[in-house]
């Protein structure tokens, strides 16, 4: 990456959880980092770019803890240029890709590869979660210290469940020597079969195969006490059941470290929009009913939930436009994510811009073990400007995003990415020109 | 007001048909979407159409020049030949596609299959699939009249409709009987069909088989929800016996067919303590000894075969009031 100009964000709202920050002030980025907050004007280079962030906030750049570039192999539904630019579009600075790719990354050359195509492109950073077993098969370790070596920092079988408990359970042990996390998806394949669809009324009326809650709830249970017995890093998600946020709070109140996330299309529609059997509404976890909802959005502002992951689970348009059985799960949400967190919790008094911050960006870095999460001196410069008050309707065939299926296609939202900023260089802005100051 | 006269080959002068002109639908998707109102359309249409054509043996030409394709991606021989019939007793061509002899075993998708047979010129399109809500995207995807004739467990609706005009031919109306259900609720489209339908026209409607497929969020609906036949017998005015549907279940939900005809197979001693005019009916097809005996089947209670001959009334009335109405919209 060249060194770009020095870069003074003025006038905005700077949130920042990690230093406890809320109020006006001045940040300064220079050669990729944060070099200053409020400098005064003698301290200011001869030659700087800089964004006027009246009326805006702004905050350290959003990290994403699972999301599917489906390089290599599944490239029609989203290559990890496009993704990338969702990304940005998004404001994620800081993306962990899951290894559903094909083949699935379960080698140090592919670690290396999406490491290398991601370099060349002007997205966010680009984290690899490679395979916690060998082909994803669920049963063989794949060979982790050597993934991690190359650079893996997590593992997962996304979006498949870590079924195996023995494999999970030596998977947890196995990576204390590494000290990364294990990513599972928690689901007991055994109650689900074939189903489609939050198994509720709606599905009971219109005769979709269910995904039962205790599907859920049975694997977060199992991997919470795997974590607990093994005292490995675990993070179970995203979660979308009652249940599991019981779970979790009785653990965490027992000071068990595991961590958790949801996703922002389960704070918002419940599986009534299957009622047009439609399947931008087929997501995964499945839109579930207004009771799990309200639970999900209590636990995120209490911090039983740590954290909100995009869940962007990108599929090409021939495959969602079958019909509900047939078409994959999946969605394109990164662009659509922190509006969507902005008028359904923030707008709406659930939790603050700092918390929701500390949801979208500080926490999940925490959680990944990465530099990004915190605008403090000396770190990175990678930095969202958002629009806290512009309302504005979500409209998929905009998405930068190769995936336009979208549970939010249509909905109005209240909150919206201005510039993106990775390692001091605009990566995304909606505004024309940049303002020059000599 | 649209009168479509008869042609004269009938020796009644009585015998025309005048078009509802509260109907305005173009698709018969569900029971659940449609109004006491309409569905009294449907089954009075029915009963008419029915009169008209000698109990559905005369042929009309009321509809000719339309064309009905028959979109089947699960098998079926009943309710396939059941829609053929009816359109063409009003006068109407018929086209029919299987999937197993199309392009759907090429790759297609089922809407692109469907925007084919449209393009031919088709004025219906009857599609029976196994993903619910399949004729719902139809209905979006194309111009043409769209009836559905199954759609996974969802909803059956032509069969839903010959039910209850089965059960008003018999006892004059519906509203105020007691209607059980038995057998796989979970996954029976023709159940929902006639607990909405029934429902509307105002009858007490039981659901009845093993918990394992019959759910309690039922009651939550309105529905009555029932584990025990024996229990029900004496106050039910017609049982509807379902079919065990072993091809969409995966792992049984229950211990052996012999312990399932144990508690719920119509029987003739379970019959002797039913109501004396009660009426047995069965979608079809019947597992004998699984679900009923063939005593039962057979015997004067029985209605199965008034069934079968209602479906070719309910479909011509289905064809006939969408035809209408998708005329009057152009």
């Amino acid at each position: 990456m060249m060194d770009p100009q020095p870069l003074l964000i003025e006038h905005g709202r700077l949130v920042d959880p990690s230093q406890g920050i809320d109020r006006l002030a001045r940040v300064l980025m220079s050669r990729g980092k944060v070099i200053a907050i409020d400098p005064c004007d003698d301290d200011l280079p001869d030659y700087h770019h800089h964004i006027d962030a009246r009326n805006c906030i702004v905050a350290p750049g959003l990290v994403d803890l699972g999301t599917e570039f489906r390089e290599p192999g599944r490239e029609e539904d989203e290559t990890i240029e496009t993704g990338g630019a969702a990304a940005v579009a998004g404001g994620y600075t800081s993306v962990l890709c899951s290894a559903n790719t094909d083949p699935p990354i379960d080698t140090p050359a592919g670690v290396e590869l999406v490491r290398r195509i991601a370099a060349a492109c002007a997205g966010p950073r680009v984290h690899v979660i490679a395979c916690a077993s060998r082909g994803r098969d669920g049963e063989q370790m794949a060979e982790l210290g050597l993934l991690a070596e190359a650079g893996a920092i997590g593992f997962s079988d996304s979006p498949r469940p870590i079924h195996n408990s023995a494999l999970l359970k030596y998977a947890l042990d196995y990576c204390r020597m590494f000290d990364l996390p294990i990513f599972d998806r928690p689901v007991d394949p055994d109650l689900v079969e074939d189903g489609v669809a939050h198994d509720g009324q709606v599905a009971l009326v219109l005769g979709l195969k269910g995904l039962p809650t205790e599907a859920e709830d049975l694997a977060v249970a199992r991997d919470v006490r795997l974590a607990e017995a093994t005292g490995g890093r675990l993070h179970v998600g995203p979660v979308s059941t009652m249940g599991s946020v019981d779970l979790l709070r009785r653990v965490k109140q027992r000071g068990i470290e595991v961590t958790a996330s949801v996703c922002p299309h389960n704070l918002w529609h419940s599986d009534e929009m299957l009622r047009s059997f439609d399947s931008r509404f087929k997501v995964h976890p499945p839109l579930r009913s207004d009771k799990h909802i309200e639970s999900l959005i209590n636990a995120v502002a209490d911090g039983t939930i740590d954290a909100i992951q995009s869940g962007h689970m990108p599929r090409a348009r021939e495959k969602k436009m079958n019909d509900i059985d047939q078409a994959p799960f999946g969605a394109s949400t990164l662009e659509t994510t922190l509006a969507v967190i902005a008028t359904r919790l923030i707008h709406t008094g659930k939790m603050d811009w700092s918390q929701a911050i500390m949801r979208l960006s500080t926490k999940p870095a925490k959680i990944a073990g990465i530099s990004a999460g915190t605008l403090a001196i000396g770190s990175p410069a990678d930095c969202v400007v958002i629009n806290p008050n512009e309302t504005w309707k979500i409209n998929s065939d905009d998405f930068y995003s190769q995936c336009h299926s979208s549970p939010h296609d249509g909905d109005e939202v209240t909150g919206r990415v201005v510039y993106t900023i990775v390692g001091g260089e605009i990566r995304f802005t909606r505004r024309p020109a940049l303002q020059h100051l000599v | 007001m649209t009168v479509l006269a008869l042609e004269t080959e009938s020796p009644n002068t009585n015998d025309t048909i005048t078009f509802p002109t509260a109907w305005k639908r173009r698709h018969l998707l569900d029971l659940e979407s449609l109004s006491a109102d309409e569905i009294n359309i449907l089954l009075d249409s029915a009963e008419r159409l029915k009169w008209i054509t000698g109990g559905c043996r005369r042929k009309l030409t009321l509809l000719s020049g339309k064309t009905l394709a028959n979109l089947f991606f699960e098998n079926s021989t009943r309710t396939r030949n059941s829609f053929s019939l009816a359109a063409k007793r009003l006068g109407a061509d018929t086209v029919e596609f299987a999937s197993s002899s199309s392009s759907v075993s090429k790759g297609e998708t089922f809407v692109d299959t469907a925007k084919t047979i449209q393009a031919m010129g088709v004025d219906w399109v009857v599609t029976r699939h196994s993903t619910p809500g399949t004729p719902h995207l139809l209905a979006r995807e194309l111009d043409c009249c769209v009836l559905n004739a199954g759609d996974g467990a969802h909803e059956h609706p032509t069969q839903g409709l010959l039910d209850m005009l089965t059960i008003r031919q018999h006892r004059g109306q519906l509203n105020g009987l007691t209607v059980a259900l038995v057998g796989d609720i979970a996954h029976s489209r023709t159940a929902r069909s006639n607990m909405w339908g029934l429902r509307k026209l105002g009858a007490h409607v039981i659901v009845c088989g093993p918990a394992t497929l019959v759910s309690p969020r039922w009651a939550e609906l309105g529905f009555e929800v029932a584990h025990s036949l024996d229990e029900i017998l004496p106050r039910c005015d017609v049982l509807n016996l379902l079919r065990i549907q072993f091809e969409r279940q995966k792992s049984r939900p229950f211990p052996s067919v012999h312990e399932y005809s144990n508690r719920y197979a119509m029987n003739g001693k379970r019959l002797r303590r039913c109501k004396p005019d009660v009426l047995i009916m069965a979608p079809g097809p019947i597992n004998r000894g699984v679900e009923i005996t063939p005593e039962v089947a057979d015997g004067p209670h029985s209605v199965i075969l008034e069934q079968v001959t209602n479906g070719i009334a309910v479909r011509m009335a289905a064809l006939w009031l969408l035809a209408g109405a998708n005329e009057e919209n152009r």
